[in-house]
C-alpha cells in the first residue's frame, strides 16, 4: 500500500529471531537464512536491516529510527522489549506523538500476558479451533496460522485508525492486540448464544461446522465426489434452491415430503446427507458445481491449491498471485492483496529482504551515517 | 467504565453508510466500534439477516436475533425503500453526508438503480465507496452465487482443514470465516482510502473480493505451491503440510483437549523433567533419558531434525513428554502449568471457555451491553485491541428495524473531514484499476 516498512532483525543469532528465514518451501536445492520461501511470502516490498540490540550503539540506533517513524510495531511477549529499554513511555520521549503497536497472543495485560503462543496456541484458546470440525470427532482446528493473518489485519486497521486519529488530534498511542481477544471476536453469535441463552457450543452433535445453523441450511455441507479426495461443496440457502436442486437429484429421490421446507430438512439433516452424498459420490466435481449454479445454487468443488491459483479466473484475472524479485531466489510468485483500489492500488514487486540487506540504505541513506561509521558498527558487531 | 473507555474512538467524526449485507456486516461494526456515525439501511421490514438464528430464547423475529445484534452494535438504523423515488432521494441524503459507503449488492444491482459509485461520485468527490462482493465487481466470476461455505471451499481454507482420516470430509472453518476475511480487509481498504484522501482530494472506488481475500490467508497451502508446487494434505488439529508432522491435539486427563508445540529451547526440557520430578512421573516416563540429552545438547534446531536423527528423536522425545503430561492432569491444569513453566501449550476453548476465562474477563473484553427494550444487560464479546487515546469500544445495541429513520438525516451535512489536512505520506499507486469504473 506504499508505507516505507523497515523491518529490525538481530544480526547476532544469524536472522533466528524469525524461524521462517531459512525454513521451506525452497526455489532450488540452495538453503540458508535467505532462501525461505515463507518468509519470502510474507516480507514482501519491505526493508531489512539488522541491529544488536545488546550494544548500546545499537540501542542508540534504534532510537534514531523511532524518531523518523510514524509507527513502531513489535510482536514480543509482553515485558521483552521493554526490557530492553523499549517500552512505550521510552519511545514517547524519543517521539511524541509516536503510535506503538503491541502484537502478541495475549496482550500486555492479563494473567496470561507472558504466555507464549504461536498461531495454533492461539487459535485454540480463542474458541476458533473448537468451532472448527465435524459433529462426533474432537475438533479439527484451523490447518494453517488463521490468525496470524488477523491479528496482523486488524493491526492495520489499529495503525490506520490511530494515524487518522494521529491527524485529528496530534496525539499517538499505545496499541495492545491481544490476538486471542481478536479471534474470539471472530465466535462472536457463539458467544452471544451463551450469555444470553444460556447455550454451549460444547453440546451434542456440535459443533459441526460443515453445517449452518446461524443462519439455517440445510443441505449445507461438503460431499465426496468421483476420484481420490475430491470433494463438492454444496449450500442450498432456501426453498427455492433446494427445489432447483431436487430436480436435479430426480423426482424419485427429492420426492420425501420432508424436505419441502427448511425445518424438516434441518430435522433430518442426516438423512438427507446420506441421500446428496450417495448422489454425488459417482459425479465428477466440477461439472456437477456448474449444473448446480446454472440453476442458482452456490456450489464449488474443494479446491486444491493449484487449482485457485493455477487455473481459476477469479484469483488469476484479480492478478493476485504477482510475481516479485528476490535477491537470491530471483523471481517468486507471491500472495497479493485481495482489495483493489481505484487511485492507489497496491505494487507488490520487490522480494523479502535478505537479512540486512537495506543496512546502508536505511542507516546511511536515511540516518545519515557515514560508510566509516557503518564499517565501524559492522566491524564492532552493532549491525 | 473507566476513564479510558469514555474517549472518543479514532473514527470519531467519520460517517458511513452501509447497505445492510450478511458478508459486510462485520466491516459495519469495526467502524461503529472504532467509533464512525454508522448507518446501516435496511429494506422496509429490515433486513434478511434479522432473521438469522440464535434468536433470544430460541423465539424467532426480525428484533430478536442475537446474529443481528452481534454485528450491528452502535448502529444507527433506517429504512430504505430503492423502488420508491421519495426513498431513493432520502439515499442520496444520506449517501451525500457520508464519508464511506459500504455495500455488498450483487454487482449490477445498485447500476440498475442508477444508485452505483459511477452514478454518486462525480457530485460527491470525496466518497470512499467500498463494496464486497464475491469475487470482485468485475471479475468473470462475478455473477456466480456463493456463500460463507463455497467461498471457503473455493479459496483454499477448507482444503487444509480437517482429519488425517481422509474419508471424513475437509472442514469449513466455523463461524463464517469467509465474510470476516472480506470484511477485514474491506475495513483495511476503507482506511487506507480515507487516509489517502488527504493527499489525494478525493476518495476512490475500493473493490474487495471475498475469493481473493480468503485465498490469501491460508498460508502454507498457497506459498507451498506457488514455491515449490507441493500440495500440503490436511491433518488433524495441525498445520496442513507437505509430510505428515506428528499428532499434537492431546485428550487430557479430564476429557478436555489441549495441545503441545514442539520444544526447543533447553530450558524448555528442563521445564518438563522439573516438572515430571515434581509430580512424581519421571520414573513412568520412558523417554526421560532424552529430555536430559536435550539440556546437555542446549536443545534442538527445528530445522535441523530432517537430518540429524538424535534431534528428531528428542524432538519426538519432547511431544511424548507433553502428551504424557497432559494424561495425567486436568486440561486446565495442564495449560497453566506449562505456561508458567515456560512451555509453549494451548487449551481447547469453546466460545464460553472464552468469555468467562479469568484472563478475558481481566482484559475486559466482555462487555456489558443495555437493552432498554428488554431491560436487561447483555454479555457481548469486546475489543480485538485497546488503544490508550482512542479505544474500540461496543457503543450500544444493534438499530431496530428503522429505529432512527429521523435522527439519521439530522446530522445530515455535518461532515467532518478528519484526514484532509496533513502532509502526504509516500506511496504511488499505478494505473487506475479495471473496477474503478463498475458497470
Amino acid at each position: 500500500m506504499g508505507a516505507e516498512v523497515i523491518r529490525v532483525e538481530d544480526p547476532v543469532k544469524e536472522g533466528s529471531w524469525d524461524a521462517l528465514r531459512g525454513m521451506p518451501p525452497f526455489v532450488d536445492d540452495r538453503r540458508g537464512r535467505d532462501l525461505g520461501g515463507a518468509f519470502n511470502n510474507h516480507n514482501v516490498e519491505k526493508l531489512g536491516v539488522t541491529l544488536n540490540l545488546r550494544t548500546d550503539r545499537g540501542k542508540e540506533l534504534l532510537r534514531e529510527l523511532v524518531a523518523v517513524s510514524d509507527v513502531v510495531t513489535e510482536n514480543f511477549s509482553a515485558d521483552v522489549l521493554a526490557r530492553l529499554g523499549f517500552s512505550y513511555e521510552e519511545l514517547r520521549a524519543i517521539k511524541d506523538d509516536i503510535i506503538y503497536v503491541s502484537n502478541s497472543g495475549f496482550g500486555h495485560a492479563g494473567p496470561y500476558r507472558k504466555f507464549k503462543t504461536w498461531g495454533p496456541i492461539v487459535q485454540a484458546c480463542c474458541g476458533l479451533a473448537f468451532s472448527t470440525g465435524i459433529a462426533g470427532q474432537p475438533p479439527a482446528g484451523i490447518g494453517f496460522s488463521y490468525m496470524d493473518h488477523h491479528g496482523a489485519s486488524f493491526m492495520a486497521i489499529a495503525i490506520l485508525a490511530a494515524l487518522i486519529h494521529r491527524d485529528r488530534t496530534g496525539e499517538g498511542q499505545w496499541i495492545d492486540i491481544s490476538c486471542t481477544d481478536a479471534g474470539a471476536l471472530l465466535t462472536g453469535p457463539a458467544i452471544l448464544d451463551y450469555t444470553v441463552n444460556d447455550r454451549p457450543l460444547r453440546r451434542p452433535h456440535s459443533p459441526d461446522s460443515n453445517r449452518s445453523p446461524s443462519p439455517q441450511m440445510a443441505p449445507h455441507g461438503i460431499y465426496p465426489s468421483a476420484g481420490e479426495d475430491n470433494w463438492i461443496a454444496i449450500a442450498c440457502r432456501n426453498d427455492r434452491d433446494w427445489r432447483h436442486m431436487a430436480a436435479l437429484i430426480g423426482p424419485d429421490s427429492a420426492a420425501d415430503e420432508r424436505w419441502t421446507n427448511l425445518a424438516g430438512r434441518v430435522a433430518a439433516q442426516d438423512d438427507l446427507d446420506r441421500l446428496i452424498a450417495e448422489w454425488t459420490r459417482s459425479q465428477g466435481r466440477d461439472e456437477l458445481a456448474a449444473d448446480l449454479r446454472r440453476v442458482g445454487v452456490p456450489a464449488t468443488a474443494v479446491q486444491r491449491p493449484a487449482e485457485r491459483m493455477d487455473d481459476d479466473a477469479g484469483t488469476l484475472d484479480w492478478e493476485l498471485w504477482p510475481t516479485v524479485t528476490h535477491r537470491e531466489m530471483g523471481k517468486v510468485r507471491v500472495d497479493g492483496i485481495p482489495i483493489h483500489l481505484s487511485k492507489t492500488d497496491w505494487i507488490i514487486e520487490r522480494g523479502a529482504p535478505c537479512l540486512g540487506e537495506h543496512n546502508n540504505d536505511v542507516f546511511g541513506g536515511l540516518l545519515g551515517h557515514s560508510n566509516e561509521e557503518l564499517r565501524e558498527m559492522r566491524e564492532a558487531g552493532v549491525l | 467504565m473507566n476513564a479510558a473507555a469514555e474517549r472518543l474512538g479514532p473514527l470519531a467524526g467519520v460517517r458511513v453508510t452501509e447497505l445492510a449485507s450478511e458478508h459486510g456486516a462485520f466491516a459495519g461494526k469495526i467502524f461503529a466500534d472504532l467509533g464512525a456515525d454508522v448507518v446501516v439501511v435496511e429494506p422496509p421490514g429490515g433486513h434478511g439477516s434479522r432473521l438469522f438464528e440464535p434468536f433470544l430464547d430460541d423465539i424467532g423475529g426480525p428484533e430478536r436475533s442475537l446474529w443481528w445484534w452481534h454485528y450491528n452494535t452502535g448502529k444507527l438504523g433506517v429504512t430504505i425503500d430503492l423502488d420508491d423515488e421519495y426513498d431513493v432521494d432520502r439515499f442520496r441524503t444520506l449517501v451525500a453526508s457520508s464519508d464511506i459507503v459500504l455495500e455488498g449488492e450483487p454487482p449490477g444491482r445498485l447500476a440498475a438503480y442508477g444508485l452505483d459509485y459511477g452514478d454518486l461520485a462525480p457530485k460527491d468527490e470525496h466518497l470512499v465507496w467500498v463494496s464486497i462482493t464475491p469475487f470482485g465487481r468485475a471479475n468473470p466470476r462475478a455473477q456466480e452465487p456463493v456463500t460463507d461455505l463455497t467461498i471457503l471451499a473455493a479459496a483454499g481454507p477448507a482444503w487444509s482443514c480437517g482429519y488425517d482420516d481422509h474419508s471424513l470430509p475437509p472442514v469449513r472453518p466455523g463461524g463464517n470465516q469467509g465474510y470476516h476475511t472480506a470484511s477485514l480487509w474491506a475495513v483495511m481498504g476503507a482506511l487506507v482510502a480515507l487516509w489517502a484522501r488527504r493527499r489525494l482530494g478525493t476518495g476512490q472506488f475500493v473493490d474487495v473480493s471475498m475469493h481473493a481475500a480468503s485465498n490469501v490467508t491460508t498460508e502454507a497451502a498457497t506459498y507451498e505451491w506457488l514455491v515449490a508446487h507441493a500440495t500440503v494434505e490436511r491433518q488433524t488439529f495441525r498445520h496442513a503440510a507437505i509430510r505428515p508432522t506428528p499428532p499434537r491435539l492431546i485428550r487430557a486427563f479430564d476429557g478436555g483437549y489441549v495441545i503441545g508445540a514442539l520444544p526447543r529451547h533447553a530450558s524448555e526440557f528442563t521445564a518438563l523433567i522439573d516438572w515430571m520430578v515434581e509430580l512424581s512421573l519421571a520414573d513412568a516416563f520412558d523417554e526421560f533419558f532424552f529430555l536430559e540429552m536435550a539440556v546437555e545438547r542446549g536443545g534442538i534446531v527445528v530445522s535441523g531434525i530432517e537430518i540429524d536423527p538424535e534431534a528428531a528423536a528428542i524432538g519426538l522425545a519432547g511431544n511424548d513428554a507433553l502428551r504424557f503430561l497432559a494424561e495425567h492432569l486436568p486440561a486446565k491444569d495442564f495449560f497453566l502449568g506449562a505456561q508458567r513453566r515456560g512451555l509453549p501449550v494451548g487449551i481447547v476453548y469453546a466460545p464460553e471457555d472464552v468469555i468467562e476465562d479469568e484472563h478475558f474477563v481481566a482484559r475486559g473484553f466482555p462487555v456489558h451491553i443495555y437493552h432498554e427494550d428488554l431491560d436487561r444487560w447483555l454479555i457481548y464479546p469486546g475489543a480485538p485491541f485497546h488503544a490508550s487515546a482512542s479505544p474500540w469500544r461496543v457503543r450500544g445495541r444493534a438499530p431496530h428495524i428503522g429505529e432512527h429513520n429521523g435522527a439519521a438525516f439530522d446530522t445530515t451535512g455535518s461532515r467532518e473531514n478528519p484526514v484532509a489536512t496533513a502532509s502526504g505520506l509516500n506511496g504511488e499507486g499505478r494505473e487506475r484499476w479495471k473496477s474503478s469504473n463498475p458497470v
